[in-house]
């Protein structure tokens, strides 16, 4: 695989289809900007000789992504990045994910584990909804 | 544009030896271009399937397509058929050289150089004979071999059982790699019995039990097809009337069911869960054999081990 290509890890266990767990991770990939408009991605053969998946799942996640509009597919050449998904730029997400980072280390300080933090979240997460759908 | 024939179609395949029925009316159709699972207890009738498939052995019943002939009349469809059995049969004194000579000689499409090429990229000498090399190197050899055929179809039978977890990753990454480039042109079918391998690689899958076929189909559309049900210890009727109830686990109050879907689910009394392939595997197993997998051990041995020994 050339320069900045990126590589995928597939897990049989995950209880998400493995053809999902492509299309996730190459959402991720450009969220985060680690993909970028312009890059190519593996081919299938390269995908499937590397972490030993069907074709098959591979062209279904490609195609997704392609229904999606993030790549496309130039004949002869290789699939490459053709949009960023919806949403704030890679940059707010680096940004959002440092201050989290500092929020966790202090959660953790505090003692709490990691089924706190989560339940903590998704506790304020459903408060916010709430909020938000008296108001509209 | 006419639909594409199977790889394999068969239709109330039958295989009876004197005392027992190994097979039993089974009807499966293998999409061309995919890598199916072929699941079942030992002595469900995998084996039995397989040999059938490659013309080793006769049906009693029942009819089988393979690339579209019948396999025991059409010898230039079955040259198209690769089969590895579950020892993965190599002359353990020859070297790998020896038997891409060896299959020069005994094939009529043979592309040895691919073997070659495939093994030095796996690090594999072709000059040492192949008992000494490790069970991972041998099923690599095996497989190598195997395609050399330029095989439309690949049967495989338990390919992996006997290797480690790194040898098993990377005998799959060959075989998904050789399916990769063949483009739909080549189909595989495997036995196995490890889930979490089945869910990487295949599209398809067929589970055998107590003889027969219990599901055949496209593996995403299987798993959508069912639901698990959870819910109060109620009258099940009603679910029973509307789906088709796989298998029903009861506890004191409570019940878990696993349904195929026959249409949308109304009762809000059950909360309703995606099945993972493990679940709907060892469901309709469980369900197929219910003595011999809730603990009381097997009701017939003969049932169990049977044609495979």
């Amino acid at each position: 695989m050339g320069d900045g290509v990126i590589s995928f890890r597939v897990n049989g266990r995950a209880g998400v289809p493995p053809y999902l767990q492509i299309v996730q991770q190459v959402r991720q990939a450009l969220r985060m900007g680690v993909l970028e408009v312009g890059d190519q991605l593996p081919t299938v053969r390269e995908v499937v000789a590397a972490v030993a998946v069907n074709p098959n799942t591979v062209l279904k996640a490609y195609r997704e992504l392609e229904h999606e509009g993030l790549i496309e597919a130039r004949a002869g050449h290789g699939t490459f990045v053709r949009a960023l998904p919806p949403g704030p730029p890679p940059r707010t997400f680096s940004r959002l994910g440092h201050s989290l980072d500092r929020w966790v280390r202090e959660a953790r300080a505090a003692g709490l584990d990691n089924e706190a933090i989560e339940s903590l979240l998704k506790g304020t997460l459903q408060a916010i909804d709430t909020a938000e759908e008296d108001i509209a | 544009m006419a639909p594409p024939v199977p790889a394999i179609q068969t239709t109330r395949l039958t295989k009876r030896y004197r005392r027992n029925t190994a097979l039993s009316d089974c009807s499966i159709t293998v999409p061309e271009g995919s890598i199916s699972a072929l699941i079942g207890p030992n002595g469900a009738g995998k084996t039995t399937l397989l040999r059938l498939l490659c013309g080793l052995s006769e049906p009693s019943a029942g009819t089988a397509l393979v690339l579209g002939a019948s396999p025991r009349q059409a010898p230039e469809s079955l040259a198209q058929v690769g089969f590895l059995a579950q020892e993965m049969p190599l002359y353990r004194r020859m070297t790998a050289a020896d038997h891409i000579t060896m299959g020069a000689h005994l094939n009529v499409r043979w592309d040895g150089q691919s073997v070659r090429d495939r093994l030095r990229g796996l690090d594999i000498p072709l000059d040492r004979a192949v008992g000494t090399l490790s069970g991972g190197q041998r099923a690599q050899v095996a497989l190598a071999l195997v395609l050399a055929k330029r095989p439309r179809l690949l049967l495989l039978d338990e390919p992996v059982a006997a290797l480690d977890p790194l040898a098993r990753r990377h005998f799959l990454a060959t075989l998904t790699e050789a399916v990769a480039v063949a483009e739909g042109s080549l189909t595989v079918l495997l036995s196995s019995h490890l889930i979490a391998d089945i869910e990487r690689v295949c599209d398809h899958l067929i589970l055998l039990a107590a003889s027969h076929v219990q599901l055949c189909g496209e593996t995403d559309e299987l798993l959508a097809e069912h639901q698990i049900l959870v819910g109060p210890k109620k009258d099940t009727g009603p679910i029973e009337r509307a789906h088709t109830v796989v298998q029903a686990t009861t506890t004191g109050k409570q019940s878990t069911l696993l349904i195929r879907l026959g249409g949308p689910l109304l009762d809000p009394a059950y909360q309703a869960e995606d099945v993972s392939l493990e679940e709907l595997v060892l469901g309709y197993m469980g369900a197929a054999a219910p003595a011999a997998y809730a603990g009381l051990g097997p009701a017939d041995p003969a049932e169990l081990t049977g044609e495979e020994r």
